[in-house]
């Protein structure tokens, strides 16, 4: 497998590694050379740019900026909302004009939301320095690289300060940059490798310095011979041990659990990770990205697109995130007249878009221009007839025809016994059924069913936790109210039956009062009125008579009255 | 040959013993099939209660709409029993929604608080209650008791987030 390839003088191309094989895999037609004619270009500034806050696997990033706002270049945006999420960044400087829902790229052709930025022209940048990686705290330089907003440029777009984790075995022994770069038409990471090869490995270091790396190896498809030689040279001079190996052009060699086959001869467990057995892979532009966050202090703010398909001047370009595919063809010499539609991605995996108004994400590797010449329409659908030339073609070892005849009649169970979650959907079954069907949309199909028959399980789950719960606390509720009411019962009679101290204290004070009572009713009676002292007996017979009668009064108004 | 039957009879015995399977209780499996709105469509007070009753065989296996024919096929799987279409007396599937209070009109009565059957309804009296949407589970309870009429059900629109594929529509040429 190794090429001859004038100029690398790198020991890793003399040594002699053994490659292995991953089953099935097929060859479509490459048409890769035509848009590697012509350099890397840098885009100019689009009129506007519509950044979606949800660009990478896992949750979409908060919005931290507001309509009317100044940013500048590199400024965060949208801040990562929990673990499996990371930050956006103004791509150049301008004004933010909304934060609102946009057409973006998705196979629903829902929208999503996105921040809107009108440049000023000066693109100036926020201030922003290298990080000095090898004396940081390691989660804090992971948590840094989460807020510059790296993640996978490969196609997955997995926060990569997760993977850059090396887990409790404080070590990750394989690092592997994927180049392989299988799918049809495209050419950025080809393109990438061929001009910026030191970069890409000044990046590898980073990682390899992360995750105590051992070995690092770069996969690259023998169809590739420019980006070989020019890793080779790199390698050579980047001062640590670096094989750049070619691996024999299969389609999905790029995949990076096939990728992982071929270079180690090690199978990613099913349902597990690379990490599992001790491999980590990163894309050749995730490299890059990294390598500018690192070494300059600059977030994830543009990518390399290829533009190519039906357009009159297929190109690589420098594109800043969240310029307008419309904008973006226009650099390529636009679309031909014929063209039908566009896809982003390849013609194996790609996703066909809605419109042209959809704006680049950091997932974008590829805008693909189609027309009927170019993308005949797929033939009418026949039955199955089960000759297994798809299972002879899967890469993972999977069962297709099983899988399809379970997701066509909604047994999803059995979806799952076949290891449907495996599937990477890299439609080699379609691509080789001789009855033409669409057996990767049965697998998407069985897949988002499956999410969400999972998610309303967990909600109906912590529905019914919920709703016991509520339960329970109405049956405490009502409880303890009875608990109290029958306290309260129970007390009154207990103020009756004197004994306890409160009653003691009670009868005493009652006790006092009632004696200054009975003293102050003394006093007064042992008072004689001074005005009765000088009267004549006579008055004093008459008074005492009143006194009498009052006392008598007195003695009647005490008596109950009978009824 | 005694002695045989003897060893192997202790020996199943204590196998049936030491390895006795704790099965489900035939309630928890049929609520464990049952979507958990609480709604009380089915004419029982929560989903343990209609569990209970099916379980019982106080009540048919289609009378959950929210579950729909998709939970009345489950049903009848785990119980071996026919397949029903569904009642149209407990009401017919809706679309998944959530109820919304209208802030402005809200009186702060808690009625709708005590009728919620999973706390999802946030709020004190005399102050403006609100859904917590995550925890709404398109009961619809609430609603009545609500002196006002300030709440509405609000179907759950999709987004990125619950977007499905769709089963695929392929044209099929017949072999001719």
């Amino acid at each position: 497998m190794e090429m001859e390839i004038p100029g690398g003088t790198n020991e890793s191309r003399l040594m002699n590694r053994t490659l292995y094989e991953f089953n099935g895999g097929v060859h479509p037609d490459e048409h890769k050379q035509v848009s590697t004619a012509r350099p890397i270009a840098l885009a100019p500034l689009p009129k506007q740019l519509v950044i979606p806050l949800s660009q990478h696997i896992g949750q979409a990033a908060k919005a931290i900026v507001s309509v009317g706002d100044q940013v500048l270049k590199g400024q965060r945006i949208g801040q990562a909302e929990g673990y499996v999420s990371v930050s956006v960044h103004a791509p150049t400087s301008g004004t933010v004009t909304a934060i609102a829902a946009h057409a973006v790229a998705h196979p629903s052709g829902l929208s999503d939301l996105c921040v809107s930025i009108v440049p000023d022209g000066a693109d100036q940048w926020v201030e922003h320095a290298s990080l000095d990686y090898r004396n940081m705290e390691p989660s804090h330089l992971r948590n840094l690289l989460r807020d510059m907003g790296i993640a996978g440029l490969g196609g997955a777009v997995f926060p990569s300060f997760i993977k850059l984790n090396p887990g409790a075995a404080q070590k990750v022994p394989t690092l592997i940059l994927n180049g392989g770069e299988c799918e049809p038409w495209i050419s950025c990471d080809d393109m990438l490798m061929r001009e910026r090869a030191v970069e890409i490995l000044q990046g590898a270091a980073v990682m390899r310095f992360m995750l105590n790396s051992d070995d690092v190896l770069v996969g690259i498809e023998d169809n590739k011979p420019e980006a070989i030689a020019a890793l080779r040279v790199a390698a050579a001079e980047c001062g640590f041990p670096v094989e750049v190996i070619a691996v024999p052009t299969v389609y999905p060699g790029g995949g990076a659990k096939q990728l992982i086959k071929v270079l180690t001869g090690k199978e990613v467990p099913s349902g597990g990770r690379s990490t599992d057995i001790g491999v980590a892979t990163f894309n050749v532009g995730t490299a890059y990205a990294l390598h500018r966050a690192v070494n300059h202090g600059e977030p994830l703010i543009s990518r390399i697109v290829t533009v190519t398909g039906n357009v009159h001047r297929p190109q690589n370009f420098e594109v800043l995130i969240g310029m307008p595919v419309a904008e973006l063809v226009r650099l390529a010499g636009s679309v031909k007249d014929d063209t039908s539609g566009y896809v982003m991605g390849g013609p194996m995996m790609g996703i066909t878009l809605a419109g042209d108004d959809v704006p680049v994400v950091k997932a974008t590797n590829c805008i693909l221009a189609q027309s009927p010449g170019l993308f005949p329409p797929a033939p009418p659908a026949m039955p199955c007839i089960r000759c297994t030339r798809c299972a002879q073609a899967c890469p993972a070892d999977l069962q297709p025809q099983e899988l399809y005849w379970f997701a066509r009649a909604k047994n999803f169970g059995k979806t799952q016994e076949y290891n449907l979650f495996d599937c990477i959907e890299c439609g080699c079954c379609s691509y080789v059924c001789p009855s033409h069907i669409p057996l990767v949309q049965y697998y998407r199909y069985a897949k988002s069913e499956i999410w969400a028959k999972e998610k309303d399980k967990k909600a109906a789950d912590q529905a019914r936790e919920r709703h016991e719960f509520r339960q329970l606390r109405i049956e405490r509720e009502k409880r303890e109210r009875a608990a109290k009411l029958a306290q309260r019962a129970s007390a009154k009679p207990a103020e009756v039956a004197s004994g306890s101290p409160e009653d003691a204290a009670a009868a005493a004070k009652k006790a006092t009062i009632q004696a200054a009572i009975e003293r102050a009713k003394a006093k007064k009676d042992s008072v004689t009125p001074k005005n009765v002292t000088d009267l004549p007996p006579e008055k004093l017979q008459e008074i005492a008579e009143i006194e009498a009668r009052r006392a008598k009064i007195r003695e009647i108004a005490q008596q109950p009255v009978d009824e | 040959m005694a002695g045989l039957a003897v060893f192997l009879g202790a020996a199943l015995g204590f196998a049936a013993v030491r390895f006795k399977v704790q099965e489900d209780p035939i309630v928890e499996q049929i609520d464990a099939i049952l979507p958990q709105t609480q709604c009380g469509q089915c004419g029982f007070p929560g989903c343990k209660p209609y569990a209970t009753a099916i379980a019982n065989g106080e009540a048919e296996i289609n009378q959950c709409p929210p579950g729909g024919e998709d939970g009345i096929h489950k049903l009848a799987e785990l119980l071996g029993v026919e397949f029903k279409p569904l009642n149209a007396e407990h009401g017919e599937p809706k679309p998944k929604s959530v109820a919304i209070i209208d802030e402005a009109t809200c009186i702060g009565c808690t009625l709708c608080i005590q009728a919620c059957p999973v706390d999802a309804i946030l709020g004190a009296a005399k102050q403006m209650h609100t859904v917590i949407a995550q925890e709404c589970t398109g009961c619809e309870l609430c609603i009545a008791p609500c002196p006002v009429d300030c709440i509405s059900m609000v179907t759950i629109k999709e987004d990125l987030a619950t977007w499905k594929w769709k089963y695929p529509v392929v044209q099929m040429k017949a072999a001719s």
